[in-house]
């Protein structure tokens, strides 16, 4: 299989990790300096724990598929 | 759907973080382009992609494709107008369909190696009636590829307050380049893309939506509790998928099981996921016969569950939003008295802006905006493959070399959007065009169906009679349509009711018009010669021999997922009945 084809899921996993940090880094920033606009279920934390789950899949995608190990399969 | 192109002011106001998830999506979706650049060096890279996909990138990619701005929001819209009836469109009005494709009809497709749906009608046809299809399908795909392109400018004004100028110009310019630099290629690696940010920045919001409703039987009372309130008679009828098809006057689509089951059902979905080159284009990528037939069962069994991020937020608006939405005609009256009332179509925004903050924000932004541009550069490559082979190939320049038709590519996707951006700022002028464009871009699915099936299953189906059903079949929609429009009383000529409401008319016009194709190319076919068997080989089913799929154990085999698909799709109907 041509290694070109197997990077799309690279990527995914790399702007998935990237989004995850930046909204899990939001919702702890949110923990200690809450924003004005209170949205419903604020109190569960979804940025912290959506973002978590973000990273977690990106790091899966970016580690299964990285470039080293899909070009020399 | 109509979107309003004016707003009092913004549903929510976007942070600068969410602005910078969304710069992150525009850098990638350009950065893939550049990157891919290099792997597209032939036309058959630049309009098949190389035909080396996976089934999973080419099963994603078809799905993606159709999840553009009419589908994201307008359905979400739906769900909020009928309740739980607007998921026909995700489960009979595309299932069966799917599996069609993938089982039957692929074979064919892949067998003939053609490069698109009229490239299949110029070879079992001629040359007619793959022109009449070609520059149909043409003209509508850069219609509705302008109208993708307001719609989303229009929803970034009245969720974000941003300009329209700028949304239209940013994005037809990122869509363009990244489709530009590497063609289909690009696209479904963008589409897989934008696939995995749809889901993942929409699945919050039921998520939140349930928890906070207590569940589905709790979200279930809020709405007949809701409804009950708004005055809304037999309010139960919002929950049932099969027990108020009876009757027209018994649900609130007005619509009975007739017109779902084979209008929608056996003729639009059939039409629309196996005939339309827009979405067959991703499945015709695939790598080989296995995959082609994978690739609409992958695309089936998640569509399924598209439902999820599109009805479900539509019905947890209904239960659970403190707003009374109501239809576009109503906004417009409102707002020329000064008052600001929210239309069905801003349901999914406004639960966007209940439950997400900052940051989480800007990823919902990024997956409408995603969901916008899939379905933009899925219209632009399917018209550029098509003008190209279809129409300036056969019709104006047939014996240059590949270069040349890979730069026409090139150019005509530049064009192609030009012509779209220009289509925008027209359907801008006329807000309610939407809606006639919609009912133009039906005209040609139905009757197109129609003549590609008769062709692949009856090999007596003559050139004369496949090209006249289909202009037949065309010109009677575009009929009904007009005799409708002029004179609403007709519907119940059409839709054999009187209490039929206007959704009922396309189900029952497309249903019309397929029977007119099937006896008008029946009729031509019995009084004209048919073609010598020898020249349907690869076309026609009888007459072709279809490649092995190769030895795979039963877990990997197309026709047992479709079994399983299709037991999952039974259960579903049943449980929501």
């Amino acid at each position: 299989m041509h290694s070109h084809v197997n990077s799309i899921w690279f990527l995914i996993g790399l702007q998935l990790l990237i989004y995850g940090a930046l909204i899990t880094g939001t919702g702890i920033w949110e923990l200690f300096y809450p924003p004005a606009r209170v949205v419903d279920l604020a109190w569960m934390h979804p940025a912290i724990w959506w973002g978590a789950i973000l990273v977690g899949l990106g790091l899966f995608y970016v580690i299964h598929y990285r470039p080293s190990r899909t070009i020399s399969n | 759907m109509s979107i309003s192109a004016a707003a009092a002011r913004p549903i929510v106001t976007a942070s600068p973080i969410d602005i910078a998830i969304v710069v992150i999506y525009f850098i990638f979706v350009i950065g893939i382009g550049i990157y891919l650049k290099k792997y597209t060096k032939t036309g058959e890279d630049f309009f098949m992609a190389g035909r080396e996909m996976t089934a999973w990138i080419a099963g994603l990619s078809f799905l993606s494709a159709n999840l553009g701005a009419l589908e994201l929001l307008g359905w979400a819209g739906s769900a909020y107008e009928y309740g739980i009836l607007a998921v026909h469109w995700y489960w009979i009005g595309a299932i069966p369909a799917m599996i069609l494709l993938g089982l039957v009809m692929m074979p064919f497709y892949y067998a003939s190696r053609t490069h698109s749906v009229p490239g299949y009608l110029q070879l079992r046809y001629g040359r007619a009636a793959s022109g009449l299809s070609a520059i149909s399908f043409a003209v509508m795909t850069i219609l509705m590829s302008g109208v993708n392109i307001f719609a989303m400018a229009a929803v970034m004004q009245v969720v974000l307050g941003w300009n329209m100028n700028f949304s239209i110009w940013v994005s037809s310019a990122s869509m363009g380049a990244y489709v530009v630099l590497a063609g289909l290629l690009s696209a479904i690696f963008n589409e897989v893309l934008q696939f995995v940010l749809i889901w993942l920045g929409s699945l919050l919001i039921p998520i939140l939506g349930l928890f906070q409703a207590g569940g589905w039987s709790g979200l279930k009372q809020h709405i007949m509790t809701n409804l009950t309130h708004f005055g809304v008679a037999n309010p139960d009828s919002y929950m049932h998928v099969w027990t108020t098809l009876g009757n027209f006057k018994d649900n609130p689509m007005g619509i009975n099981w007739i017109g779902i089951v084979f209008g929608l059902g056996a003729v639009i979905s059939m039409g629309y996921w196996t005939t339309d080159f827009l979405v067959v284009q991703r499945v015709m990528s695939a790598r080989d016969l296995r995959s082609a037939k994978m690739a609409p069962l992958i695309g089936a069994a998640f569509k399924m569950f598209v439902p999820v991020i599109v009805i479900l937020p539509g019905l947890l608006g209904l239960g659970l939003l403190d707003v009374h939405l109501v239809s576009q005609t109503a906004v417009s009256a409102a707002a020329a008295h000064g008052a600001t009332l929210y239309s069905y179509n801003d349901v999914l925004p406004l639960m966007l802006a209940k439950y997400c903050g900052p940051a989480l924000l800007g990823l919902g932004i990024t997956a409408l905006i995603a969901g916008f541009m899939s379905g933009m550069a899925g219209n632009v490559t399917a018209f550029a493959t098509v003008w190209t082979h279809d129409i300036y190939k056969p019709m104006m320049n047939p014996n240059a070399s590949d270069g040349h038709y890979l730069a026409m590519g090139r150019w005509s996707t530049v064009l192609g959007i030009l012509v779209s951006i220009g289509t925008a700022y027209f359907v801008m002028q006329f807000a309610s065009i939407m809606d006639y464009v919609q009912a133009l871009f039906s005209f040609f699915i139905a009757p197109l169906f129609g003549t590609v099936i008769l062709g692949m299953l009856w090999k007596r189906t003559t050139p004369a009679g496949g090209f006249w059903g289909l202009l037949a079949g065309t010109v009677g929609s575009i009929a009904m349509y007009f005799w409708v429009d002029l004179q609403p009383s007709a519907l119940r000529y059409i839709a054999l009711s009187p209490d039929a409401m206007p959704m009922a008319a396309d189900m029952f016009r497309a249903l019309w018009s397929f029977v007119i194709v099937v006896l008008v190319t029946v009729g031509v076919t019995l009084v004209t010669p048919p073609k010598p068997q020898s020249e349907l080989k690869g076309l026609v089913m009888g007459c072709t021999d279809i490649p092995s799929e190769g030895s795979y154990p039963l877990i990997h085999r197309p026709a047992f997922w479709a079994v399983v698909i299709f037991a999952v799709f039974a259960a579903l109907n049943w449980y929501f009945r």
